[in-house]
């Protein structure tokens, strides 16, 4: 670990914490539908598109409504993907002359992406056609990070309204993150990203003569447009294979960073927004403090092992880190940072192969994925994905006190508790069971990489990255087989379909509780007492469910290794 | 409920319209005006071909040339296409070797690759990137002390001075964007194209 590394890590926390101001006030005034400097713009396409479609965009709907509405959206946006893939070989845009994807991987890739998770079992630059790049990826990148962000804000509205029965409408919600914040922000972004070298162009693949007179076939495309939404929208879905370590998919160190600045901005803003929206900005900076407690002690723990590097490493006399699927212009701190951004929020866009970090290198990132993303987070999901802890939290401390427990005005009663935990519950389900099968399924087995401990934790880290909509890999393990196809998606499912449905049926019966005023007795929610109570209800929780789990792989692949065992 | 269907229908086509088709071709259509080069790929060109991408590594094994990381990426087996075969710096399918910190293969290639490094030039340290392969198996560049171990080398083979072949690579080094961010690193590609100009004066 250096000095300048730490600058690079403290320079990234001054950035988002700065940035969340601004954003949240921006986004607070987009949702409650307040003018905003771009509305003579985008007002008249606005009210054009709700015109269209039929939206009376007065009209509010019920939490039951408002889920309905995402969840016919998400169908829509299968059909779309599903239908693109496989009938890419017939579209336009398809220079490459791309063949039609097969159906077990189309479906799991339509899975992955209306559930912002952006597993790639497909290749990018080998499997798919600009227009399925576009049409199919991009455009799901943008809604369902709109959906993402709609919801957190509609269980916003649960907390901030008062004995009311609706909490929004989803389809202004949607139409409005898309038309006036992420849209606006995308397209000065790809300019940038473009500036920094990364190819925008229908084109062809590109074919050279090496110097050494060897021929080399280019992959290009319309890559910046896409990796734009992809990094803001918490998407993670690569162009290519290789993700944002692929030179044209993050060509600088400067690209890198806005990167990584770009995957927490809309989350970190959305604590603010709460904030904003309960009346108390700090109730907004409380949850960015627990966020940010967890965030840098990952940061550290991942940072130490990368720099530390491997027995095998230091036997050989190899000094500088574990370099073994890092790129140069990146090193050791910007990789070890870009992993635990990545899997804190839930975009799993990787600049590194996480597969070949250190065992403790690697595990946080898996921790990060199974405290359920909720460091900063997926836009939208990180912040109802953390109020469902604070709901836990707050209960706790009302058991200790024998109070019945209220938050930012609202009495939290046993309605919301078995709510949070339904969804905190089936998350440990789906990637501890799926896991189980996994190690003892011999078609499954057959797809580990590695031998050893390690290929455990490739396999566990493919189901809570997919029941955690993540979308980072092992990337060894072979995941394009029936068998991960189909489980996958089903991770990937319920993972974020049972997460959301219990916090929008908080939502609801938020929305419909009187707001009491604080008393004395009240449990202040905005000091250091209330971040320390969510940080350790965070880790109990967390870690009396994957703890068993984190053993059996990278903890005793850490043994091995300084043990100088290798499998 | 069953309001909800047309909208369902309707602002879906419309948004995918909006934002995979307007937005992606309309940024195509601006990147094409402003920056005309980059959009297209950093391609670099001699004598009017194509000889590669500025951002993209390309495999060099003449001594006469400094070599690039290891890369691990893959194409089909043209015998048979359910398998793949070694292909280093395809760039039609970037990717990493995904070889853990306890992997046996990875100790054994680490060794090979270390053992021969060493006979090349038993007087420096085999610096770390010039062993490990990267993540995208495509990576431009290579450390400035991975280009200081290979002077000697060039220099010998081309019948170079090593000052002016280290002149070079100095002058091929880029450090960290403002002194912070990013590692000091040297585009192989760059380099290897700077040097044969040098040669041929």
């Amino acid at each position: 670990m250096t000095a300048i590394g730490w600058l690079q890590i403290i320079l990234f926390c001054i950035i988002i914490v700065a940035l969340a101001k601004p954003l949240g006030w921006y986004m607070t005034r987009v949702f409650n539908g307040e003018r905003t400097f771009l509305s003579p713009v985008l007002r008249p396409i606005e009210a054009g598109i709700y015109w269209i479609s039929g939206v009376d965009e007065k009209r509010e709907q019920h939490w039951l409504t408002y889920t309905v509405a995402m969840l016919l959206f998400h169908v829509g946006g299968f059909l779309v993907i599903y239908g693109v893939m496989r009938l890419q070989a017939v579209l336009p845009f398809n220079p490459a002359g791309q063949g039609a994807v097969a159906e077990d991987l189309s479906f799991n890739t339509a899975i992955s992406f209306i559930t912002n998770t952006n597993w790639q079992n497909y290749g990018g630059e080998s499997t798919l056609s600009y227009l399925v790049q576009m049409v199919g990826l991009t455009h799901q990148n943008f809604l369902s990070a709109a959906t993402g962000i709609a919801l957190a804000v509609a269980l916003i509205r649960g907390f901030s309204r008062a004995s009311v029965r609706t909490v929004g409408n989803f389809w202004v919600d949607v139409t409005r993150c898309t038309l006036y914040v992420l849209l606006p922000i995308c397209a000065v972004y790809t300019l940038f990203l473009i500036s920094q070298g990364m190819p925008q162009t229908l084109g062809d693949y590109v074919e050279a003569t090496t110097l050494e007179g060897a021929k080399q076939t280019i992959a290009v495309g319309p890559v910046a447009s896409q990796v734009a939404i992809k990094m803001l929208g918490t998407n993670g879905g690569g162009f290519f294979n290789a993700n944002a370590a692929h030179p044209f998919e993050n060509p600088t160190a400067l690209s890198n960073f806005v990167q990584m600045l770009s995957i927490f901005a809309l989350g970190a803003a959305l604590t603010n927004v709460f904030g904003r929206t309960v009346g108390n900005q700090r109730q907004g900076w409380a949850i960015l403090a627990v966020m940010g407690v967890l965030f840098l002690a990952g940061v550290a723990v991942t940072y130490w092992a990368e720099a530390n590097g491997t027995s095998t490493l230091q036997t050989l006399g190899l000094t500088g880190g574990n370099m073994e699927g890092k790129e140069v212009r990146f090193g050791i701190v910007a990789s070890s940072l870009f992993a635990v951004i990545t899997t804190a929020a839930s975009c799993g866009a990787v600049n590194a192969m996480h597969d070949s970090f250190t065992a403790l290198g690697g595990m946080i990132p898996l921790i990060n994925m199974q405290l359920g993303e909720i460091i900063v987070g997926g836009v939208g999901a990180g912040l109802y994905g953390m109020l469902l802890f604070v709901v836990l939290a707050i209960f706790v401390a009302g058991l200790m006190v024998g109070r019945t427990p209220e938050y930012v005005g609202k009495k939290i009663e046993a309605r919301e508790v078995k709510m949070a935990m339904l969804a905190i519950l089936v998350l440990p389900l789906m990637y501890l069971g799926w896991t189980a099968v996994g190690v003892v399924y011999p078609p499954a087995v057959a797809s580990m990489a590695n031998a050893g401990p390690h290929g455990f934790t490739e396999v566990l880290y493919a189901f809570t990255s997919a029941t955690g909509n993540n979308g980072s890999a092992f990337a060894g393990l072979t995941g394009n087989t029936l068998f991960y196809n189909l489980t996958l998606a089903s991770a990937m499912f319920v993972g974020r379909f049972f997460m959301i449905i219990p916090a929008m049926a908080i939502a609801g019966s938020l929305a419909a509780k009187k707001s009491i005023p604080p008393s004395a007795g009240t449990f202040p929610t905005t000091g250091g007492l209330f971040v320390g109570l969510v940080v350790g209800v965070i880790l109990i929780i967390g870690g009396l469910t994957f703890f068993p789990a984190l053993a059996l792989g990278p903890i005793v692949e850490h043994l091995a290794m300084n043990a100088a065992n290798v499998f | 409920m069953l309001r909800e269907i047309r909208p369902a229908i309707v602002l879906l086509l419309v948004l995918t319209a909006i934002t995979g088709l307007a937005y992606p071709l309309a940024m195509t259509g601006i990147a094409g005006a402003i920056f005309p080069a980059k959009a297209q790929g950093s391609l670099i060109e001699k004598d009017g071909k194509v000889v590669g991408s500025a951002l993209i590594g390309q495999e060099f094994k003449d001594e006469k040339y400094f070599h690039g990381r290891p890369s691990a990426t893959l194409a089909p087996d043209p015998n048979d296409s359910t398998k793949t075969v070694s292909a280093p710096y395809n760039a039609a399918n970037s990717g990493g070797s995904n070889l853990g910190p306890t992997s046996k293969a990875l100790a054994d290639r680490l060794k090979e690759d270390v053992d021969r490094l060493k006979a090349e030039n038993p007087n420096a340290a085999v610096p770390v990137d010039l062993v490990t392969t990267s993540a995208s198996g495509l990576d431009p560049d290579i450390s400035p002390e991975a280009a200081q171990f290979q002077v000697p080398r060039v220099a010998k083979v081309r019948n170079m001075p090593e000052a002016a072949v280290n002149q070079l690579v100095v002058s091929n080094t880029e450090g960290r964007l403002l002194g912070l961010l990013g590692e000091p690193h040297v585009n192989v590609l760059a380099l290897n194209l700077a040097l044969d100009r040098a040669a041929a004066k």
